[in-house]
């Protein structure tokens, strides 16, 4: 049976006096809203914070703002954002991915903010303390070596977010708070392509926000690969949002891949769209250049050869939907979602 | 309640949690998740320990009516709030229809899974009087069983729903 290591639990209950404990803490504190990523690495020992500072009565952190553009709360619940009509109505990507994350209970508890903060994935990484002293650890915790890659000088890990790579083609900011002051920054600069320090973000930040730009004129959506359709982190998320003009030629198109690297990635795919028609051919293209963005390693779940071969396919799913195709016969196939 | 400070580590909480609808004062180590209080401080054992890293779904339970999974709630967090485990479903000896159909459609088998199961069929109907299949096995996908292949457990919450929508018809 694992039990979690003890920690030192404070409840604050406003964003600054969260942010004063952080810096006074130092590295030893980590937040917790959800849980359900945090608490699974505690008690397999990979993250054993000497403080949990609790962010599940601080106030605001569930606000919804609707005015130029949308603000969500980062401490919302991933069913909370899934159940917003402002989501699914203008920014289709993120109640898409955000409905195929884990299971119903884990959206019940995970948060927005939690999930763009979720741990890095590994085969030699998420397994328990035994299992990884046997192979004297990784270099993401505790070790020297990658075991993926053993002559790597970073860590390998997989990003297994499936809202960042939406709210990148979303073109989403976050708000970082810490006891100095507070800075807001894109989505995609949140992510730095290191497994171990896979995040941008200094550990005394709170993540308390996350916004959304006026998208009229744009369609988004985000294809996960999985192995069960119902429950399980993703092995390659393709996230695209596209504005086109009334006649069909795309004006802005961004194409972001998740789980192929240890950041989401803002592939060059959408650049090639710009100023054609969204033909067989334009998509076929878009394809090819998002696949040669992905590097897969032998790190997740099925083989990575197979992985880096459906990009191409994933993307021509997500662009011919956002076409105007009926792809809901292959949606409901590959992901259980309707 | 009472938790610990920043500067020490607290060695035990007590607190007041309600659970079933009954107000029930507990002492336990601060580090315990509520699955751990539910079992070993409350002696509430139906609710399951499967995976203890919530991919499997044995312990959910409702708080606030939702279905959670008490293996990744610390139970420091739980002060206010209304648990429900299985344990409150039967009134007196008069089984849930849930709990009737689980038991006359071989929707429960070696039985581990049920409880789970059955408290996220329970948050379901709560809201939603008459799901779809397709509805209950969407909700239901985070209860992982490895007996019944799940026919059984879709089958036996349509029937408790039909149950639950007959018994309101007749109250009302």
């Amino acid at each position: 049976m694992m039990r979690l290591p003890w920690f030192k639990y404070c409840a604050p209950k406003s964003v600054a006096e969260a942010a004063h404990i952080l810096a006074a803490e130092g590295r030893d504190a980590m937040l917790i809203a959800g849980g359900t990523d945090l608490l699974p690495n505690m008690k397999r020992r990979q993250q054993t914070p000497a403080t949990l500072v609790s962010l599940r009565e601080v106030p605001g952190l569930k606000d919804v703002v609707n005015g130029r553009g949308l603000t969500l709360g980062a401490g919302l619940t991933l069913n909370q954002v899934v159940n917003l009509p402002a989501v699914k109505d203008a920014y289709l990507a993120l109640h898409q991915a955000a409905g195929q994350v884990a299971s119903p209970h884990l959206r019940n508890m995970g948060t927005l903010g939690g999930n763009l903060c979720l741990d890095t994935r590994c085969l030699y990484y998420n397994q328990n303390e035994d299992w990884r002293r046997a192979i004297d650890f990784c270099m993401k915790c505790e070790g020297e070596t990658c075991w993926v890659a053993t002559s790597s000088k970073r860590c390998m890990a997989v990003s297994s977010t499936d809202t960042a790579p939406a709210l990148i083609a979303l073109g989403a900011n976050v708000r970082l708070v810490s006891a100095a002051g507070e800075r807001e920054i894109a989505v995609n600069d949140l992510y730095q392509n290191d497994g171990a320090e896979y995040l941008t973000r200094q550990p005394d930040e709170i993540l308390t926000a996350v916004s959304l730009p006026d998208l009229a004129g744009w369609k988004s959506t985000y294809w996960k690969l999985r192995r069960r359709g119902s429950f399980d982190f993703p092995i390659l998320g393709v996230a695209a949002a596209v504005r086109t003009a009334p006649d069909g030629t795309v004006l802005d198109a961004r194409i972001v891949l998740g789980a192929v690297s240890s950041r989401p990635i803002l592939t060059e795919a959408g650049g090639l769209l710009q100023g054609g028609k969204l033909s067989d051919e334009a998509i076929a293209a878009a394809g090819k250049k998002a696949t040669s963005a992905a590097k897969p390693l032998d790190n997740t779940d099925l083989d990575l050869y197979w992985r880096k071969d459906v990009v191409s396919a994933f993307v021509g799913y997500a662009l011919r939907e956002i076409r105007g195709d009926d792809m809901s016969a292959t949606r409901l196939r590959i992901m259980r979602q309707l | 309640m009472s938790v610990g400070t920043v500067k020490e580590v607290q060695r035990r909480v007590h607190m007041t949690l309600q659970v079933n609808g009954e107000e029930i004062d507990v002492s336990f180590a601060p580090y315990k998740t509520l699955l751990e209080v539910l079992r070993e401080d409350l002696g509430l054992t139906g609710t399951k320990h499967g995976c203890e890293l919530g991919e499997c779904g044995a312990c959910a339970v409702l708080i606030d009516g939702e279905p959670l999974l008490s293996c990744l709630t610390l139970a420091v967090e739980c002060a206010g709030r209304a648990i429900e485990t299985i344990e409150g479903l039967a009134q007196g000896t008069q089984l849930h229809p849930l709990q009737e159909a689980f038991a006359d459609l071989g929707g429960s088998q070696c039985g581990y899974c049920t409880p789970g199961a059955v408290m996220t069929a329970k948050a379901l109907l709560d809201k939603e009087p008459s799901p779809t299949p397709q509805r209950i096995k969407e909700a239901m996908s985070g209860n992982i069983c490895r007996c019944t292949g799940y026919q059984q457990i879709v089958e036996s919450v349509e029937r408790a729903a039909g149950c639950c929508r007959n018994a309101e018809r007749e109250a009302t």
